[in-house]
């Protein structure tokens, strides 16, 4: 047997897709995904409703998150108490903890904690689903009946999310809030009463506008990026991992970048 | 068990296939495909594996788009559809899957259901009911009704799967490989099956199998797939009798000489 190196290396350097390939993929990747959103916003509205699966997809949301997301949001509002009292407590001014941890989780920890989990554990769930519906060619099946797929699987799991990450999001700010006001209590003896007026004070409007539009913007990213990956997921039961973990993957960044966005524009009302 | 003469209309074909071509990427599947399929009419495709039959007949129900080529069906020319007049094309085709492919989330109920539902809106419970129910029947699988895709055997898989085209009564019904990976009774079932919806539900069908038995059984016609072209159709006789030896070795395997 005659071992040639030299040939094999070379054709694994040719093999290699070049710099102008790999921009080119790149773009038509964006291109895909805007095609793909822009179905989701022509097909989603339009009768026939697929109203069944819609409550469906809701509970599977919720019914998946629901444990992970009390247990985080009620640790993060006693951790995040917790560690920001010696800081207060050096100006003397532990009585503005409510106030403080209420911004904090309202503003930003409820929404980026549920958004997380919720890339986490649904969507990387929508996407190793639909991926193995398609290495199963399920998809294909309903294609063939004619029963538009793409409206029943992926317009009803992005409006799901986008519906039902919005509540959960309300939902963990509420067991955050719980959180801090028993450590607040077990501290400085406030009463319960005392603990939440001093948190909602400094909750404004915007506050509470600018979380709900986050939030609906991160459900909508959730299931969207899921249905993407597991829709396009290349066929073979790789494919189906694939398209979970880049499902997490890329909603976790996608979160991030939006949080920065938001935060930003909301800002310039902020005056 | 001698198939009976079909009811074939030789003046109408409901599939007309001309010089279809499709590659992916370098490598050339279908390269000048004829193929006409009357009215009432079983064909079956035989092929070796990788040689593009599953691509032929996803190419019919325009799951997948020809490099070159014309596919005419029920009138009608597949890819210069818009959504809307495929779908209602699609709806008078069945395409049975070489995995059945049913919906694993749902119980058998609610797989037949699925397309019915959806393409006909005008159905009340009751009348959804009995649809279900016959088509079942005719599988023979009604105790299954409520169990899932998950707790049925493959043949029992083959079956719901075929139940749920019926169940839009198609006139043209597309079979993968229904007797692949079954024991020679179910076989011998599957086979029966296939004659009795050509028969009962006046169908015309592309039957796609390696299996020479359920060829000779279910088929009035047969067309040999071999390099990307149908080199050979005819009765099953008339395709057997030959001394190409890709066409004999694909005889003696099956029928053990
Ligand atoms: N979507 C696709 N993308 C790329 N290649 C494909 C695709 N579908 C099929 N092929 C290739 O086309 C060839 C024919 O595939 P096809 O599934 O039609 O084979 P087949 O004749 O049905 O085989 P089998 O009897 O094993 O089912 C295979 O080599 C396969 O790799
Ligand atoms: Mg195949």
């Amino acid at each position: 047997m005659k071992l040639d190196n030299s040939t094999t290396l070379e054709e694994a350097e040719t093999a290699k897709p070049s710099l102008w390939q790999r921009v080119s993929v790149f773009f038509e990747d964006i291109y895909n995904v805007y095609r793909f959103i822009l179905r989701f916003f022509k097909e989603a509205f339009l009768p026939p409703y697929e109203f069944k699966e819609f409550i469906r997809q809701c509970y599977e949301v919720g019914y998946r998150s629901f444990p992970l997301i009390t247990l985080t949001g009620f640790i993060t509002g006693i951790v995040f108490t917790k560690q920001s009292r010696p800081s207060l407590s050096e100006f003397g001014a532990t009585s503005w903890l409510p106030s403080l941890v209420s911004i904090a989780i309202f503003r930003a920890l409820a929404p980026l904690v549920t958004a997380l989990i919720g890339a986490g554990k649904v969507g990387s769930s929508i996407g190793a689903e639909l991926a193995s519906m398609k290495v199963t060619e399920q998809i294909d099946a309903m294609e063939v009946s004619a029963t538009k797929p793409f409206k029943f699987l992926v317009c009803m799991r992005v409006l799901a999310t986008t519906v039902s990450i919005p509540i959960l999001v309300m939902y963990t700010a509420f067991v955050s809030m719980i959180g801090a006001y028993l450590n607040v209590s077990q501290n400085e003896g406030t009463s319960i009463s005392a603990f939440f007026q001093d948190a909602f004070e400094p909750i404004s409007f915007l506050d509470f506008n600018t979380s709900l539009i986050k939030s609906i913007v991160f459900g909508f990213t959730i299931g969207m990026v899921g249905c993407y990956q597991g829709f396009n997921s290349s066929k073979g039961t790789e494919g189906v991992g694939k398209a979970a973990n880049s499902a997490v993957v890329l909603g976790m960044f996608l979160v991030f970048v939006e949080e920065i966005v938001i935060v930003q524009i909301s800002g310039f009302f902020r005056v | 068990m001698e198939k009976q003469k079909a009811d074939i209309d030789k003046s109408k074909a409901v599939i007309d296939i001309k010089g279809l071509e499709k590659s992916f990427g370098d490598y050339d599947v279908l390269r000048g495909i004829d193929l006409k399929v009357y009215q009432g009419e079983n064909v079956v495709v035989l092929g070796r594996s990788g040689t593009g039959k599953s691509v032929l007949i996803k190419i019919i129900s325009g799951l997948l788009k020809p490099d070159a080529g014309t596919v005419n069906v029920l009138g009608e020319d597949v890819n210069s559809l818009n959504s809307k007049e495929l779908e209602q094309l699609r709806l008078r085709i069945g395409f049975s899957f070489q995995n059945s492919a049913l919906y694993d989330s749902m119980t058998v109920r609610g797989n037949l259901e699925f397309p019915l539902v959806r393409n006909q809106r005008k159905l009340t419970k009751a009348e959804v009911n009995k649809e279900v129910e016959t088509v079942l029947d005719a599988v023979g699988l009604l105790q299954t009704i409520n169990q899932m895709p998950s707790e049925l055997s493959g043949g029992q898989r083959k079956r719901i799967g075929i139940a749920r085209t019926l169940i839009l009564k198609p006139e043209i019904m597309l079979y993968d490989e229904p007797t692949a990976g079954l024991d020679p009774i179910t076989c011998i079932e599957i086979n029966h099956l296939i004659n009795e919806v050509q028969k009962n539900y006046h169908t015309s069908s592309i039957i796609i199998t390696h299996d020479l038995t359920c060829a000779k059984e279910t088929g009035d016609r047969v067309a040999m797939l071999l390099d990307g072209k149908f080199e050979r159709t005819g009765t099953f006789e008339e395709v057997f009798n030959t001394d190409d030896e890709r066409v004999k070795t694909f005889y003696n395997y099956n029928f053990i000489q």
